[in-house]
């Protein structure tokens, strides 16, 4: 396998909180190989986007990342000051944010942020970053692109103004682009169009995309490989094939069970809910994270700290004290959480 | 944007109006005005004869109208007390104020906008604490107070500068201080709490997430979105100075229009009295304008509303 653009070992994000050191993200680790999608799933509140911003360096000022490997196409992320953190910024890496409504600063027209942001990295005059802003824009499929550079964002519709901070993102052609949640606040036709778009400038500038989302249709339609993510820690991990068709860990298969498949889930029927809450990662959390929740708990899941172990295939991995085996009985009878 | 402009420009001419049509009033507020001419000695003839020379016998709208017009070709009539055209005096104290005000809010701004601005990125440090100390021990000293406080010390105890007149720009750094530092704590703080909102928005992370670096992401896209109310405050404030001037003009002798109206107000001078209100009027309906217009500038969607 070629060198991966971003290769994360053993990260970990601890926020201080008034009440003690919350967990957010504990030993995750993953690798992006050029061109790929890596899709991170899960609810609300499970570090999704910390991970993320931690990537970025972009973390608040209570929270500290810790990682025993955090290579940008070889280049140790761990080891630079902010100052040469900066310089990667927008630049070898770029990040799309979930509100598209508030992410543009409302004073500036969109082609003075545009410019503003390949000015920053690139040693170019107004005109060509003016020519490349009227590209990118086009490229995410806005007409009348040089037209719409003195434009403000409040002139813009909020799938509008996506495009343009996925237009803005592209500026310095980084190798690694960070979307979380790019489309949760779009509606549903605006949702695809992005998603469309994404993929196709994925394969077009053969740039990496972690995607991160709570939508498992968004993850079956872009993703290569897909890492579910509960309570801070990576609970499965697998090709998306993998995934969606022996999802192995009990989260997962809850996960699965929530969406309806046309002609398949009955009219009436009960969608899959999983109950319960998401448990609070300030402090140590003993045994399985998602004990508390699981259909399948018993006494061996309370204690010691759980490692994810390969199931069926070799490049995937869930964390569960149940064998492959149990887990594919538990999908085939039904019984998920 | 020049809708815009003109719409606020509407607005203001009409406000002015208004303010013309109190000032006017203010003449009768006080019951007859021939009659408090007269004095308590005259007779009904003296009155009636005063009535028909300065025109009081004539309708109130003609009054009115006839009072406007000269006004706006700058005639305020005669001083009741000066005996002396009331524009040329107003005209002759005027910029000693409004040189006054300008150095005062120059004085407040410069010191509170940063300090406001530092103490937003260090909230709750050493120097935030500091910044919230001056603003509370600003708002709570009385100005006056203040003003003979920096008197005794840097006037008398240390003799560094001139206690009073206009004489050299020396004069004027302890005036401005004493008005300028009433005004520092809520611009001060309302910089703080604008900076802190602004820098805690999503616009502010994406400036940094293209790797801008932090002076850039602080002043092209952070302060441009928290000053909006600032200059608002700003252009009231500067007019209070203007108007508000009268306790540090008097403490200091300075000979402004604040002193003017000061010693009008004793003289019971009706026509100075009345111009004084209609020119500060004016400069704070000017300022107020000026203010939106910044606003536009700034906010394009200001500009559209």
């Amino acid at each position: 396998m070629a060198k991966p653009i971003l290769d994360v070992e053993n990260l970990s994000v601890d926020i201080n909180v008034p009440s003690g050191v919350l967990r957010a993200v504990q030993n995750i680790s993953f690798s992006v190989a050029r061109g790929e999608t890596l899709c991170i799933v899960g609810e609300s509140g499970c570090g999704k986007s910390i991970t993320a911003l931690s990537l970025m360096n972009l973390l608040p000022r209570t929270a500290r990342r810790s990682a025993d490997t955090l290579l940008l196409d070889g280049q140790d992320l761990s080891s630079l000051r902010e100052r040469e953190m900066s310089d990667l910024r927008g630049n070898a890496m770029a990040m799309i944010f979930q509100e598209p409504m508030t992410s543009l600063n409302p004073a500036y027209s969109i082609g003075n942020q545009l410019e503003e942001a390949m000015r920053r990295h690139r040693n170019v005059s107004n005109s060509e970053a003016r020519d490349r802003a009227v590209f990118l824009l086009e490229k995410v499929g806005i007409t009348g692109a040089r037209g719409r550079l003195g434009q403000y964002p409040h002139q813009l519709s909020g799938g509008l103004r996506q495009r343009v901070m996925i237009a803005m993102c592209l500026m310095c052609e980084p190798a690694l682009i960070l979307a979380d949640e790019p489309t949760t606040a779009l509606d549903v036709t605006i949702q695809a169009q992005i998603l469309h778009l994404l993929a196709e400038l994925r394969d077009e500038f053969e740039t990496s995309l972690i995607l991160i989302t709570h939508d498992l249709g968004i993850v079956a339609r872009v993703a290569d490989r897909v890492a579910v993510m509960y309570a801070g820690e990576f609970v499965e991990t697998g090709t998306a094939e993998q995934v969606f068709n022996a999802p192995s860990h009990p989260y997962t298969q809850g996960l699965l069970r929530c969406i309806p498949i046309p002609g398949k889930t009955k009219r009436g029927a009960h969608l899959g809910a999983i109950p319960g809450i998401v448990p609070n990662l300030v402090g140590r959390l003993e045994g399985c994270h998602f004990a508390s929740r699981c259909p399948h708990v018993h006494d061996a899941c309370r204690s010691g700290q759980l490692a994810l172990r390969p199931a069926f295939e070799e490049s995937h991995h869930y964390r569960c004290v149940l064998s492959p085996e149990a887990c594919a009985e538990n999908l085939k009878s039904g019984v998920a959480a | 944007m020049l809708s815009f402009a003109l719409k606020r420009l509407g607005v203001a001419i009409l406000v002015a109006l208004t303010v013309s049509v109190i000032t006017f009033s203010m003449i009768y507020l006080s019951g007859d005005p021939a009659m408090a001419l007269a004095g308590e000695a005259a007779t009904a003839e003296d009155i009636a004869n005063i009535r028909e020379f300065y025109g009081y016998n004539r309708p109130i709208l003609i009054q009115y109208l006839d009072w406007l017009f000269r006004a706006l070709q700058g005639d305020f009539g005669q001083s009741h007390y000066l005996k002396t055209d009331v524009a040329s005096v107003i005209f002759e104290r005027l910029p000693t104020t409004m040189l006054l005000g300008a150095c005062a809010i120059s004085f407040a701004l410069i010191l509170s906008i940063p300090l406001g601005v530092i103490a937003a990125i260090r909230p709750n440090s050493l120097i935030d604490r500091f910044a919230l100390t001056i603003a509370v021990v600003g708002q709570a000293m009385p100005s006056f107070w203040f003003a003979l406080t920096l008197m005794l010390w840097f006037g008398i105890n240390w003799r560094l500068l001139p206690i009073t007149g206009t004489a050299s720009w020396l004069n004027f750094i302890m005036p401005s201080i004493a008005l300028g530092y009433y005004v520092t704590p809520g611009v001060m703080r309302l910089t703080r709490a604008g900076m802190l909102e602004v820098l805690a928005s999503d616009y502010i992370r994406t400036a940094r997430a293209k790797g801008l670096r932090p002076l850039r992401v602080l002043f092209k896209h952070a302060l441009r979105n928290a000053i909006l109310p600032v200059v608002s405050l700003a252009a009231v404030q500067f007019g209070f100075m203007l108007g508000g001037s009268i306790v540090i003009e008097t403490i200091f002798a300075i000979n402004g229009l604040g002193f003017l109206a000061w010693e009008s107000i004793q003289r019971a001078d009706l026509p100075m009295m009345q111009a004084i209100v209609l020119v500060l009027s004016i400069f704070y309906i000017l300022l107020t304008f000026l203010a939106d217009m910044i606003n536009a500038f700034l906010d394009p969607r200001i500009r559209v509303t």
